[in-house]
């Protein structure tokens, strides 16, 4: 941990955005625009089975009645849906038996982006599935973990090796019709990742997907599915990186969780989209539908974000506790700087008996930016002795940032217990002070005492993602004390 | 006036009831007017609150308005003795009183009276005629008023109310008490208008008694506007114990200018549907206010109470509390909005909402807010919804206290912090022994009203 | 006045108490001594009717009545009093009004009328004085904002309000000063007849320098294990619980 520790102070003396380069690859992409014969087209390359391209098209026609939601506390310029590319995928050789075969151009991206797709040189206990542009481009450990019967793949070659699977979940805890941005991901999504983990079955190694956005205009549309069955286990990860450019990108993905009675899914996520140059041009759009439920007995899923990218954020990873006894939690940090905006938090949905929910979540703004948590709570007639407990903190650090907390509660049951609490506050300058006081700069000082308010979350994540989130927190509040 | 005296009731319907107020509205101010229509121009536009907006997620508005209610203009003639009908809860407590019967003020014509140090208080209607210069200045003049078609309702149409004017450096030594009585036989709709102007320096305290003598269905959609002159003081409480077939929407815009302190207490009691909408704006630096409410709500009684505080000024601070007791089929609503705007630093805000639900079939919706841009801020808010402790339920049964009284020893100890808020003593004790009562199932509806009995 | 036969109980499923025997008479004072976690307080829940609390086995009668039949409050109007080992605060309940309603519900068990409210002030006055307890603390609410010492002073003037026939002191030393420990020892003792009994949980005989019991218990792992007079007490305190782990084993 020392040199962990000495390593993100190096790492925080040079600041920008450093996933920001381009690679130079050949892609083969689709026109811009979107109607039914884009959708068809993505289907037919994906050799797509009719089931899918139905579900495609009756979203895309769901879609086409909804409006763009406007409650959320964001300022979204007007989005040209039909000037984004649907399609964009890295030209290679459609079947890859070896490393060897993949285009050496995006083995060195994933490399600059820390991601070795060589298994020998990737971190020991983490199966990797890249997406570039919307496509799965190699997952790492597939065989060793096929032997245990866990998939994970790419979202496409599960549609074409396990379309029981697919068709029996997909679809089944973000229904196409619920969201704009849902219903679009289920028209046009590319690709993604998929995972299910056998009865029983305790996951060995964490699961994790890397999105790259690399292609200029196009938009990136994954959808995770995560199938937990019975007593099984799984601790899944995301990281997500774009080059910079000077205009925005949408991103809308869809995640579902199925967690099976006494499974327990963990899901991490470090999001690092671009946010954007200093003067809040460019960036990622970011509207995410992330949704778990907890169908069995005892089950539990854990979400746990650290939101440092993008230009805009909307996403509330939920949790449906359905089964008696289920367990959600959500951790979160979300930081924004300059003109960086974030509405995100929660949604637990209380329905089975003795169900618990935790929500921590901490907000830091700086800059001009402006950072909400919402969150609902909502406890069902059938959820006696429900439990949520939230926390939620926000820091600003400077005078031209916003920090807003939108809590919902909603409850129809005497037994249950709900708290919720909620502080804004500054860096007091005591704090600072003190550290001065012992050597230690006001910009370090900060980026110590920032890191210890958001510890609580820190410690809900795999070691090396949490390493990895401090110093992405150090990057992002850069400058931001003037 | 002569022409007015027609007795006349109409359903309701806005255009046709605007024209005719139009008709009738005498020598009103040119001021008055514009802001009438204006209103009323808006009303047509945007017409009531629907469930898209936020601010009313959790009630149908409309709802309200599918019943055909009688309107009235003009004060109807009700031969009766008040000190009959009505006996104050609070008897202990000495005031300057006044009465509002359906809406209207009450006692022969509508007057204003004077007090020492040059206080006027007494009808709406009156001061609209006499005083033009004031309502030019104050008049429809509180920020987020035109927002909300139901305002906007009641600046077009609304014709009486109470209103209360306080210069500089003055100090009542008695509060002031308005208490809006509502006994028809018929089915009413009524749209109280009211203002109530602090200097500078000034102090009063105002206790409002909302009460509804006869079980007719009822429809009160009233504004109040407040406005705090630098380093003045305004105590107010508001007690509302209607019955089971009242709807009463409250509009209560509070504007504080600098160094001015303002503690409200609204004590939700009885009603079919109460809905509160409590805005305040500190618009000086150094300005505090304390906003309290209780809610002691059963059958099928729904209470939605809606706050904003909007920091607008450095130095200032604000507490929320509010706490309510959700009985069999009960429906409550607590939303609160903080905003802290740029300039507003070392703004202190606290905001509490506290909830016991008692039955299977109540329901609490909670949500607590901050909006926040500036950073040198002390805010939180916190929110609950439980039981009764039974940990505690255990300590007093324990020492020999039957669990039916622990329960209301329990719920009582549970309202009393807001209580204890309430700074008039007689009225504080008052509001105790009620609050007792109602717990215990004893405040029965038109307890005090003798024209049922007699 | 009190008789507990092979008492079987648990909590969460997990058995705590594995067949206790005790026989209190009035006028004595016993002393539950024992390791942490042995079950003293679990003894004490389920004499005064913890519903966390699930007797699986056994019987206890309380002045020839089936004790676990009765209701907490029931018990309580019986004579029977338990002194918190962690009172709990009640915010908003102010100390006169639970007072005054718990003693007015004694004395209409008693067939007695309710006090007035002059004559409850009175009485309020003085077993303060007895218990030593500062008069301010009564103002309050339940047990808000006191500190340790001031709860457990609190739960010993409760007991001088109600004058209990059997007192159950759990863990009252916990958390005291010498000085409030000697006050509140002093408070029990004054209340001492020949007609009530009392029952000391402890863990350590520092508090029974100041209250001498007649019979001294030492529970472990759900059984009283040793009894004796007051000086196992001391020997307790020499050779510490190991020696009774040793003894058993």
């Amino acid at each position: 941990m020392e040199k962990d520790q000495e390593k993100i102070l190096n790492e925080v003396t040079q600041g920008d955005y450093k996933y920001g380069f381009y690679t130079d690859i050949e892609t083969e992409a689709i026109p811009k625009g979107l109607n039914e014969d884009v959708i068809r087209t993505i289907s037919k390359k994906k050799n797509e089975p009719d089931f899918l391209l139905d579900f495609r098209l009756k979203a895309y026609n769901h879609w086409k009645k909804m409006r763009m939601p406007e409650w959320a506390h964001l300022k979204i310029p007007k989005i040209d849906y039909q000037d984004i590319i649907y399609y964009a995928a890295p030209k290679q050789n459609p079947k890859l038996k070896s490393l060897d075969e993949v285009d050496p151009e995006l083995k060195k991206t994933f490399d600059k982006l820390g991601i070795p797709l060589d298994e020998q040189k990737i971190l020991t206990g983490v199966a990797v599935d890249a997406v570039m542009d919307s496509v799965s481009v190699k997952t790492t450990f597939k065989e060793a973990l096929a032997e245990l019967g866990i998939i994970f793949c790419s979202f496409s070659e599960a549609v074409q090796k396990h379309p029981d699977l697919i068709k029996k979940y997909m679809g089944t805890v973000v229904p196409y019709s619920d969201n704009y941005f849902a219903a679009l991901n289920s028209a046009v999504f590319s690709d993604g990742s998929f995972c299910y983990i056998p009865k029983g079955i305790r996951c060995p190694m964490e699961l994790s997907t890397y999105f790259r956005i690399n292609a200029a205009n196009t938009g990136q549309f994954e959808r995770t599915l995560i199938v937990a069955e019975e007593g099984s286990y799984v601790s899944y990860l995301e990281g997500c990186t774009a080059p910079q450019r000077d205009e925005n990108q949408l991103h809308a993905a869809i995640v579902e969780i199925i967690a099976e009675a006494n499974a327990e899914v963990k899901y991490s996520t470090v999001q690092n989209w671009y946010p954007g140059d200093k003067d809040g041009k460019g960036g990622i759009f970011n509207f995410v539908t992330k949704r778990g439920i907890c169908k069995g007995d005892y089950s539990k899923i854990s979400w746990t974000q650290v939101e440092t990218g993008s230009a805009i954020t909307w996403k509330y990873p939920g949790c449906i506790l359905k089964g008696n006894n289920s367990v959600g939690e959500f951790y979160s940090v979300a930081v924004t700087n300059n003109f960086q905006q974030a509405d995100t938090g929660t949604k637990m949905i209380h329905i089975g008996r003795n169900t618990k929910s935790t929500v921590v979540s901490k907000g830091i703004s700086a800059g001009r930016s402006n950072n909400s948590y919402r969150g609902l709570v909502k406890i069902m007639k059938n959820a006696k002795n429900a439990r949520n407990f939230s926390q939620c903190d926000s820091l600003l650090l400077g005078d031209k940032c916003g920090a807003h907390t939108f809590p919902y509660i909603e409850v129809v049951n005497p037994d249950a217990i709900i708290e919720h609490e909620a502080t804004t506050s500054k860096i007091g300058e005591d704090q600072i002070f003190y550290c001065n006081q012992r050597g230690i700069s006001t910009e370090d000082a900060i980026g110590l005492i920032v890191n210890g308010y958001a510890k609580e979350v820190f410690n809900k994540l795999p070691m090396e993602f949490a390493v990895e989130a401090q110093k992405l927190l150090q990057i992002t509040l850069e400058g931001s004390v003037g | 006036m002569k022409e007015l005296s027609i007795h006349r009731e109409e359903k309701f319907d806005f255009a046709h009831l605007f024209n005719y107020s139009e008709k009738i509205n005498g020598n009103i101010s040119p001021y008055l007017k514009d802001v009438r229509l204006a209103a009323a121009d808006s009303f047509s536009k945007t017409g009531f609150p629907g469930k898209e907006d936020e601010k009313y997620e959790y009630l149908s508005v409309e709802s309200l308005f599918e019943f055909n209610y009688n309107y009235r203009f003009i004060p109807e003639i009700i031969h009766f003795n008040i000190k009959h009908v009505f006996n104050c809860d609070i008897p202990t407590l000495k005031t300057h009183m006044i009465f509002l019967l359906n809406g209207f003020y009450y006692g022969g014509a509508q007057q204003l009276s004077e007090l020492p140090g040059g206080i006027i208080y007494g009808s709406m209607m009156k001061a609209m005629e006499d005083k033009p210069d004031i309502f030019r200045q104050y008049f429809s003049r509180s920020t987020e008023m035109g927002n909300d078609g139901l305002v906007n309702l009641n600046t077009a149409l609304a014709r009486d109310g109470f209103f209360i004017y306080v210069p500089d450096n003055t100090v009542l030594d008695k509060p002031i008490q308005v208490v809006n009585l509502i006994l028809t036989n018929k089915e009413l709709m009524i749209q109280p208008r009211n203002l109530v102007i602090l200097g500078e320096n000034a102090h009063i305290k105002l206790v409002i008694c909302d009460h509804a003598l006869s079980k007719k269905k009822s429809f009160t959609n009233s504004v109040t506007e407040t406005f705090v002159g630098q380093n003045s003081r305004y105590d107010f409480t508001l007690i509302q114990n209607e019955h089971n077939d009242s709807s009463h929407i409250n509009y209560h815009f509070i504007n504080q200018e600098k160094g001015s302190r303002v503690d409200t207490n609204s004590i939700s009691l009885h009603g079919g549907i109460i809905r509160n909408n409590h805005y305040v704006k500190l618009n000086g630096k150094g300005s505090e206010n304390y906003s309290n409410g209780l809610y002691l709500t059963d059958k099928d009684q729904t209470i939605d109470n809606f706050i904003f505080v909007d920091h607008a000024f450095s130095n200032c601070r604000s507490e929320q509390l509010y706490k309510g007791v959700l009985d069999d089929r009960a429906n409550g609503t607590f939303s609160g909005r903080i905003l802290v705007r740029r300039d507003a630093q070392l703004t202190e805000a606290f905001q509490r909402n506290n909830n016991i639900l008692l039955t299977e079939e109540a329901r609490m919706n909670t949500k607590p807010q901050l909006e926040i841009y500036a950073d040198d801020v002390k805010c939180s808010h916190g929110a609950t919804v439980g039981q009764i402790d039974e940990e505690a339920m255990f300590y007093l049964q324990s020492r020999g206290i039957s669990e039916k009284n622990a329960r209301l020893m329990m719920m009582y100890g549970f309202a009393h912090e807001v209580i204890n808020r309430i700074h008039i003593d007689a009225l504080k004790d008052g509001i105790a022994e009620l609050v007792y009562k109602r717990l215990r199932g004893e405040l029965a509806k038109c307890d005090n009203c003798a024209i049922i009995s007699s | 006045m009190l008789s507990i036969k092979n008492l079987f109980a648990t909590i969460d499923g997990k058995e705590i108490l594995k067949g206790i025997d005790l026989k209190v008479q009035p006028g004595e004072v016993h002393a539950i001594m024992g390791p942490n976690g042995s079950g003293k307080s679990t003894l004490a829940s389920v004499l005064v009717g913890r519903d966390l609390v699930k007797v699986t086995k056994g019987e206890v009668t309380y002045k020839g009545v089936d004790l676990l039949k009765l209701s907490p409050e029931e018990r309580s109007l019986a004579g029977i009093f338990l002194g918190f080992q962690y009172p709990i605060e009640i915010p908003g309940v102010s100390m006169v009004n639970f007072m005054k309603t718990a003693v007015n519900e004694h004395r209409k068990t008693k067939g007695l009328d309710p006090l007035s409210a002059g004559d409850f002030l009175k009485m309020m006055r003085e077993r303060k004085n007895l218990v030593e307890i500062d008069s301010a603390l009564t103002n309050r609410s339940v047990n808000e904002g006191f500190s340790g010492g001031e709860k457990k002073k609190n739960e010993i003037f409760q007991m001088a309000m109600l004058e209990p026939e059997l007192s159950i002191l759990d863990e009252t030393d916990s958390g005291l000063d010498i000085d409030a420990l000697k006050i509140v020892a002093n408070g029990v003792n004054r209340l001492k007849t020949s007609k009530n009994a009392t029952i000391v949980i402890t863990h350590y005989q520092r508090l029974l320098d100041y209250i001498i019991p007649d019979k001294v218990h030492v529970l472990y792992n759900g059984k009283i294990v040793k009894s004796g007079g007051k000086e196992l007490a001391l020997e307790l305190e020499e050779k510490g619980y190991e020696w009774i782990k040793k003894e058993i084993n």
